[in-house]
């Protein structure tokens, strides 16, 4: 009995990730059983999935730790769009590269910030503000440019071009930033103050205060992770199409959303990982892959259904396991 | 009348709203250059003010439905993919099943109620908060006309769809009348009715509702369904209005104009009671800053920036973290 018991309280906080990771393998292996003759399965498919979620995947691991800590960022995709076109219209206007990458990750930090600090302050609730606030940022990526801004630097295009040769496949600058900055959020969520406190005041705003947590500096300290590392995807952004645009990212913020909450974390927060939002990145890479390459229509239409039915999928699932659970 | 009489029908955010429409239309007439003519041709009125009437009416729609969501505590981000996925339903329709106008119009409200339906099973049962199941319906909404038009405009040639978004009755745009007819039904609700007060009751206090046995199912349903189908007939306006079902551009961020002005016209985002004619008067004052930009020669798109902050700037004095501030500094109320 007490081995049951011993299992279910190791699987209890566990189970909405394990069963995203299980979905993950099981996807993975019909695609591959089913595409294996059209080269599904690949390390060159592999890598180019991974590639093809980096945005994505940078966006979710940065949403992640504010969906922890209780909050939600409605602004993501807003943000990446923004910064998108704000390092294209530096690039245009001559800047030198470096400035042209660290102005728009720099000025989107401080978006950030600024974005935690008034959650903060004011009370209201998360959503609301990011609400405006991605509103806000797509208004401010229309002044910079009502149209798409092309991208003809050199210097970008051979950043864009780097990449490793391993075998026939390409590890590129995209999937190496996306990995990088997963271990990196990782190591934060796991074992730095931080990250801890991430977890506190996810689990109770009132006990992190009372605890004497810093709150409103971790709450700054996430919204900042996330418009951050939204940034950072508008940037790989431009390395993926050679331009800015602010047509980028309609509807990115639910896909993020879906990632995490796939990857097994709570909406409500206090719980959750970021290996597991890349788990769930990938399940959402794999399931877009296979239906734009290998036939199954081409409408980006059928790709947002989906997702969306994906995300319903394991929050009810995740509803019902922890209603199992606390009943055992 | 007495004032309090008054009172019961016009909340003072109501007042406020309508001082500030009449003061920017007062702007307006005074510093925009032919803002304020209006003419009469063919038995139709023309110019800004009667565009602003026009055009205003989807948002105003969508205001009315968004009232009765918002007074729940709850939010409905699923607006703007609606007005797209009930057009493109209604245009396909009339094009690839060649149904009567009525019924095609039938089909793309059913559309939308179909929506709302889901929209409010998913906040009650599911217990979804009502941000994250409407913006699954925001995006999936818009994915599945997508999908149902295979990614094309739709084109169609129809009479009835003509004269309702661009026709008159009585020198009055029809969108008009038709917005404000749903605006009145849904205040005599709120006013009249039990399901009004029930909106409310859920709205102040979620938890004694249910402590009540109020039937907090059927509300929720029937709050997400009339926001659904308001939603589905600013889609048919808004199909009407260009003969075509632009499944890409349709409603494509309306819900912050329609959150905006529902919020303009004193309904708390925390729920409580729901101000219907301030709703409609928001959606007044949104429209006229969008004309007045217009004239003015700035893009729309700028105006985003502009909503964002006032959407801001007016959610403060609600924010409980200010108002801590302010009763400690013996500052505003």
């Amino acid at each position: 009995v007490s081995g049951t018991q011993a299992l279910l309280a190791w699987l209890s906080p566990r189970a909405p990730r394990l069963a995203g990771a299980c979905l993950l393998v099981v996807i993975y292996a019909a695609a591959r059983v089913t595409y294996a003759d059209q080269g599904f399965g690949s390390l060159a498919t592999l890598l180019n999935i991974l590639d093809s979620s980096a945005v994505l995947g940078v966006i979710a691991v940065g949403l992640t730790f504010v969906i922890i800590s209780g909050g939600i960022d409605l602004s993501v995709g807003a943000v990446m769009a923004l910064s998108s076109v704000a390092a294209a219209q530096l690039l245009r206007l001559g800047a030198p590269l470096p400035i042209a990458v660290a102005g728009p990750v720099l000025g989107a930090s401080l978006f950030g910030a600024t974005q935690g600090w008034f959650i903060h302050r004011s009370g209201l609730a998360p959503f609301i503000v990011t609400l405006a606030t991605m509103f806000l940022a797509r208004g401010l990526s229309f002044m910079i440019s009502l149209e798409p801004v092309a991208i003809s630097s050199h210097g970008h295009g051979a950043l864009a071009g780097v990449h490793m040769q391993l075998g026939r496949a390409w590890l590129r600058i995209g999937a190496v930033t996306f990995l990088l900055v997963t271990v990196a959020a990782a190591y934060t969520a796991r074992f730095t103050r931080f990250g801890r406190a991430v977890y506190a005041l996810g689990g109770s705003d009132e006990a992190a205060t009372l605890m004497g947590l810093r709150v409103r500096g971790v709450r700054i300290g996430v919204y900042t992770v996330s418009a951050l590392c939204s940034a950072i995807a508008g940037i790989l952004l431009t390395f993926q199409i050679s331009s800015g645009s602010h047509l980028e990212g309609f509807g990115l913020e639910l896909d993020a959303i879906a990632a995490v909450v796939i990857g097994g974390t709570l909406l409500r927060g206090g719980a959750g990982s970021v290996l597991g939002t890349l788990v769930g990145v990938l399940l959402i890479g794999i399931v877009v892959t296979v239906i734009t390459t290998y036939g199954m229509g081409t409408s980006s239409g059928l790709t947002k259904v989906l997702i969306a039915a994906l995300l319903l999928g394991f929050i009810v699932l995740q509803n019902a396991l922890m209603r199992v659970l606390r009943r055992s | 009348m007495t004032t309090s009489r008054l009172g019961t029908w016009v909340a003072h955010a109501e007042l406020r709203a309508g001082l500030a429409l009449a003061a920017l239309l007062l702007f307006n007439a005074l510093f925009t250059r032919g803002f304020a003519s209006i003419e009469l041709q063919d038995g139709r009125l023309y110019g800004a003010m009667i565009d602003i009437l026009r055009n205003g009416s989807a948002v105003m729609l969508l205001a009315v439905g968004m009232t009765l969501v918002i007074a729940t505590a709850g939010i409905d981000l699923s607006v703007g993919s609606t007005m797209a996925l009930s057009g493109a339903v209604a245009a396909l329709g009339l094009t690839e099943h060649a149904l009567p106008p009525l019924q095609a119009i039938a089909c793309g409200l059913g559309a939308g109620l179909a929506v709302g339906l889901v929209n409010g099973a998913l906040v009650t049962f599911i217990r979804l908060q009502p941000i994250v199941a409407t913006l699954v319906l925001l995006v999936a909404g818009r994915g599945l006309a997508q999908v149902l038009t295979t990614d094309q405009k739709i084109r169609f040639q129809s009479p009835v769809f003509d004269s309702l978004a661009t026709g008159s009755t009585l020198s009055l745009p029809n969108p008009l009348l038709l917005a404000a007819a749903a605006a009145l039904i849904t205040l005599l609700l709120v006013r009249f009715t039990i399901a009004g007060l029930y909106i409310q009751a859920i709205g102040d206090n979620p938890r004694a509702a249910r402590l009540c046995g109020l039937p907090i199912h059927r509300i929720h349903l029937f709050v997400y369904s009339v926001s659904g189908l308001c939603a589905a007939l600013a889609g048919m306006l808004a199909a009407g209005e260009i003969s075509e079902a632009d499944v890409a551009g349709a409603g494509l961020y309306m819900e912050l104009d329609a959150i905006l002005a529902v919020v303009i016209g004193g309904t708390r985002l925390s729920g409580g009671r729901p101000c219907v004619v301030g709703a409609a008067l928001g959606a007044l004052i949104i429209q006229t800053l969008s004309v007045m930009l217009q004239m003015r020669g700035i893009p729309t798109e700028h105006g985003l920036v502009l909503k964002a902050v006032i959407a801001l700037a007016i959610c403060l004095p609600q924010a409980p973290g200010l108002a801590r501030t302010w009763r400690r500094t013996g500052g505003l109320p």
